[in-house]
């Protein structure tokens, strides 16, 4: 019996037992399929015969949703499932080798599971560990800072089948790596100070009475308190960090003042689906400043009226889930959650951390919203927007981690304090998550204005090429653009600055990405679905030496139509990889051009191998010639 | 009082909440589509019902009409993107018309014939995907799903059974139904649902039923897609 | 249309298909005539010129790509038209023949020469004047440039007509409906 064949009864108990903490909820499908998961190590038949019955949902809904995201399995994976993070930074740092070192240790191939069903080995997306890569994943745990002797150990470890448990703990730390910090990463925040900040600047008059009343029945208008709140982040001219850079100020005025039918109430929900290949910002501020994540959101509870909030924490940051509980635990006894927030009758507020389960996609809002529905992470059509008709139908404001944060210390210090950093048009700092070619990758909080030159000079990066920032789906900056500004005015970022020197090829950083939004593509739309994969083979086409002219065409067509008919950013921004390097590094692609005319992508005489195989020929008419080699007439 | 917005120069009324696509519809203005139906609510996933409004590409199936509106439908370079998008739902599957029971009435093929698609131009995919042939009544081809969840809508929202779902992410999204075995005759799926008659191209089919129509009499051979803009989604 | 100081050289095959694209072609008729004054056949099943010219004008390529041998003619068109043409819906998609491309290779020729019922001491073909099979089926657009597309299995005489003439007036090939289908 394979190791990870389990009695039906024994799956039963472990469903009976999950979705009874959840409530019977099926809005908890993820959470219950990722806890199931990693008591049976898959996701058995049985256990959905269980949660079907439990649920009361139909399975294809069951299985429709474990089958969106990467790390549910319902096929049987490896006791031990090892996942290398395969970011662009994880390849520069080897991770092939790696990988090639453990699978060759284990013998085990490469995406399959090994004969004794032990262990499984396979590649995942970029899973935040940049600065400390390469890394990678084991049962959702992530190991940083691989070595060929940690891989050697570790081998050791699922040869002699030790629980996870006992591994040494310093495999899994985590490194924070702060270089540089400003007010969020400076931040010494006593837990509490921000939400009484905000009470204090309400006017007195009236305080308790219309301050509470907004909060609990969420009432759009006439109250001073949450709307001195609001006040203060429209005067901090604070904008959205996940990268898209809405006015924070908007959104949640518009939640605030969305109609609310009756026993619905308004949802405040952290993105902190961190998946942009080249981002781990937000993994610091959660394992560092999480008092200061939870506070920005009960401030902007307060600010919009709201009772219920949510973080939804990538699958890659799992090992992160007990700390975070351990921190609302505690400040729940402290009263800053729960009900009658700091003594205040009404002040109802509380929220739960939900853990994704790779899929990219889910950073998407409406997408991740849908995945906190319990439901596949399927971006949504819009309008109408999450603002009005969000979680379950409801008002629902979706930030990014380092928005909330800040918010916290708006509500500390005050709209113009902040206001006052940065530049005229971006207020406030940015956290740059700086990995790849440097000296002391890690995280630099900056005002905003900051130039390309100014970071790489402060990360100890030489002879840079190009900087990714935003990750993939931000823009490709070259040595003749490094006195550009970050800031909203120049060039917006979610936070993510990959270094690459000039021994560094610029084509397969962005085929590294490509392939990347051909993975992470929900699958919804056609363009998206169908064209992210052609991208791929376009690239890979170009990368084996078939490329030619035509090639190059196709793919420039491709980008228009993915930028013009995709149904969501990932589709829209999936070729921005390509068009930037394609403009600012051409020399890389012209290199790779090597045939004058059309080729096919694929290898015809490699075509005829099984042929040859099963006929013993090796003649040369079992062979087709390259056609420059004087083929044809 | 009705309300109009202007859709390749022509002036078309609309009735609040209505989508661009049904007040089009409903004036004989026909926009390409697949996922769109009007029995049912908006997916938007196809995207061959794209149109410009102001300038800006946007799903007709779930966009609401807007007073003054502008709006590009049957433009070149609206039918190109169009075009590219049915040349990749072709190669992404297997779409053998010769053999295939809907051709004919099939709204994928008759929509590539709309569209002038001399080719399907990219590389083919060419995925295995097993038929399942299991249901007495019907036969389920999944070579041919363009992933349009008509039937996942219908089999749902309107026959209450949930048979179908879509599974799997990005290019490896499929059809399931709802069995733990996986096949159709374990499910409580019968001939008169809704979800029977709804798949616009040849994946749900009635067993001993194909070619039963002479080609020359099928629906896309009296008249092309674009002339049953009135009965265009009642299929079969 | 007035008749050309010069005539057009066409030179046609079928790949891996029926030859019904071929019959389509013949079902043209008596327009074979008109069509005659300005073009003349070159290597073709028609004329039985076992290779291209160097200096033909339009190619026309029935079926698709199974095997070693299509691969080389493909190639000989490719290099001798400056104009090629796919016709029919194994040219264009691999039709027929592609419907194999699920299966490996391997298990196909297992079956076809090994495990089939009433075969005895089977083997598989190894003589090298036949021509090996390519893994999967491809059309042909897959493996070099094509112009143009006539869709059909077969397209009608009437579609090959439209399509040459359009072609012989300079225009862009176009089919309306009637004349465009797959099958």
């Amino acid at each position: 019996m394979a190791l990870n064949d389990m009695h039906a009864e024994a799956v039963a108990g472990i469903v009976d037992r999950v979705v009874t903490r959840y409530r019977r909820d099926p809005t908890c499908m993820v959470q219950i399929l990722r806890e199931v998961q990693e008591a049976c190590d898959w996701i058995p038949p049985e256990a959905i015969d269980r949660m079907q019955a439990l649920l009361g949902v139909p399975r294809t809904k069951i299985e429709g949703v474990a089958g969106f995201y990467s790390f549910f399995y319902t096929q049987p994976r490896g006791k031990y499932r090892v996942l290398f993070s395969d970011n662009i930074t994880d390849r520069m740092l080897g991770n092939k080798a790696m990988m090639d070192r453990l699978c060759s240790s284990l013998w085990v191939e490469r995406g399959k599971v090994s004969e004794d069903g032990l262990v499984s080995i396979g590649k995942t997306a970029c899973t935040g560990m940049c600065d400390q890569g390469p890394a990678m994943l084991v049962n959702n745990y992530a190991v940083a800072g691989l070595t060929a002797t940690r891989i050697d150990e570790i081998a050791e470890l699922i040869r002699g089948k030790v629980p996870l448990a006992e591994w040494p703990a310093e495999y899994f730390r985590i490194e924070d790596n702060i270089r540089r910090a400003d007010i969020l990463l400076g931040s010494d925040l006593k837990p509490g100070d921000a939400l009484l900040a905000a009470r204090a600047r309400a006017p007195s008059d009236g305080l308790m009475a219309s301050n509470m009343r907004s909060w609990r029945e969420g009432l759009p208008t006439g109250l001073s308190g949450p709307i001195s709140m609001l006040d203060e982040i429209k005067r901090a001219n604070l904008r959205g960090r996940g990268g898209a850079g809405f006015t924070t100020a908007l959104k949640w005025e518009a939640c605030r003042n969305a109609p609310l039918k009756a026993g619905l109430q308004r949802i405040v929900v952290c993105n902190a689906d961190e998946g942009e290949p080249g981002t781990f910002k937000d993994r610091v501020l959660l394992a560092k400043y999480a008092d200061l994540v939870f506070e920005g959101m009960t401030v902007a509870a307060y600010a919009v009226g709201a009772t219920r909030g949510f973080v939804y924490l990538r699958g890659e940051y799992r090992y992160m889930l007990d700390h975070l509980n351990a921190v609302l635990a505690h400040r729940r006894r402290e009263n800053l959650l729960g009900n009658n927030i700091l003594g205040i009758p009404g002040a109802d507020f509380d929220l739960e951390i939900h853990v994704g389960a790779g899929a990219y996609v889910c950073g998407e809002e409406s997408a991740l919203i849908e995945s906190l529905e319990g439901k596949r992470g399927t971006p949504r059509n819009r309008p109408p927007f999450p603002v009005t008709n969000g979680y379950l139908d409801q008002p629902t404001i979706v930030n990014n981690v380092e928005t909330f944060a800040a918010a916290a210390l708006i509500a500390l210090n005050g709209g113009e304090w902040y206001a006052g950093i940065g530049t005229k048009h971006s207020a406030g700092t940015k956290i740059l998550s700086v990995s790849g070619d440097c000296e002391r990758p890690g995280l630099y909080e900056y005002p905003f204005g900051v130039s390309i030159r100014q970071v790489l000079e402060d990360c100890g990066a030489k002879d840079t090429q190009a900087v990714q920032v935003s990750g993939p789906s931000g823009i490709c900056v070259a040595a003749d653009e490094f006195d550009r500004i970050i800031g909203f005015e120049d060039i917006p970022t979610a936070g993510a600055f990959t270094v690459f020197n000039n021994t560094r090829d610029m084509f397969q950083v962005a085929r590294n990405y490509v392939h990347f939004f051909q993975h992470e593509s929900c699958g919804f739309c056609t363009p998206c679905r169908v064209g992210t994969s052609l991208l791929k083979n376009l690239m890979d086409k170009l990368h084996n030496g078939a490329g030619s002219p035509y090639d190059f065409t196709e793919i420039e067509k491709l980008n228009q139509l993915l930028q013009s008919m995709s149904h969501c950013g990932l589709g829209h921004t999936a070729c921005n990889p390509v068009l930037d390097t394609i403009a600012k590094f051409r020399p890389a692609y012209e290199k790779r051009m090597m045939q004058q005319d059309f080729t096919p992508a694929f290898d015809l005489d490699r075509a005829l191998a099984a042929a040859r195989q099963m006929t013993g020929r090796d003649d040369p008419a079992a062979h087709i010639i390259t056609e420059e080699s004087g083929e044809g007439a | 009082m009705s309300q109009t917005f202007i859709i390749d120069g022509k002036t078309v009324p609309f009735e609040e909440g209505q989508t661009i696509i049904q007040a089009a519809t409903k004036a004989g203005v026909f926009i390409p589509h697949l996922c769109y139906h009007p029995d049912f609510k908006p997916h938007g996933s196809c995207k061959l019902c794209t149109v410009k409004v102001n300038g800006r590409q946007t799903a007709s199936c779930t966009m609401r009409a807007m007073a003054g509106m502008v709006v590009e439908s049957d433009t070149e370079e609206i039918n190109a993107e169009r075009r590219a998008l049915t040349q990749m739902l072709f190669v992404e599957g297997n779409h053998f018309c010769p053999s295939c029971e809907q051709s004919g009435n099939c709204q994928l093929q008759a929509t590539a014939y709309h569209l002038g698609m001399m080719s399907p131009h990219y590389d083919h995919f060419f995925p295995n995907r097993p038929v399942d042939a299991s249901h007495p009544e019907v036969l389920l081809d999944f070579n041919r799903c363009i992933l349009c969840s008509l039937c996942v809508r219908a089999s749902r929202d309107v026959d209450g059974k949930n048979v179908f779902a879509l599974s799997g992410r990005g290019i490896t999204t499929h059809l399931i139904v709802n069995a733990k075995s996986g096949q159709l005759a374990d499910t409580n799926f019968t001939l008169d649902d809704k979800a029977a008659h709804v798949c616009p191209v040849g994946v749900i089919l009635r067993k001993r039923k194909g070619f039963a129509v002479p080609i020359g009499e099928r629906t896309y051979d009296k008249q092309p897609i674009s002339g049953t803009v009135d009965a265009v989604t009642e299929g079969h | 249309m007035n008749a050309p100081t010069k005539k057009l050289k066409v030179a046609t095959t079928s790949l891996a298909g029926c030859f019904g694209c071929h019959m389509s072609f013949l079902d043209i008729d008596e327009r074979l005539f008109t069509l005659l004054d300005y073009i003349e056949f070159d290597r073709s099943p028609l004329t039985d010129i076992k290779h291209c010219s160097p200096d033909c004008d339009i190619g026309i390529i029935e079926g698709g790509l199974c095997n070693a041998e299509n691969v080389h003619v493909l190639r000989e068109f490719r290099k001798n038209c400056k104009v090629l043409i796919a016709i029919g819906a194994c040219a264009i998609n691999g039709g027929l023949p592609a419907q194999r491309n699920h299966l490996p290779l391997t298990t196909i020729l297992e079956e076809v020469y090994h495990t089939s019922p009433g075969l005895a001491n089977g083997m598989i073909p190894n003589d090298p004047e036949l021509p090996l099979p390519l893994d999967k089926v491809h059309p042909i657009h897959e493996v070099v440039k094509i112009d143009y597309f006539i869709p059909g299995c077969p397209p009608s005489g009437d579609a090959i007509w439209k399509v040459l003439t359009d072609l012989l007036a300079g225009r862009e090939p176009e089919l309306g409906h009637g004349l465009m289908h797959y099958d």
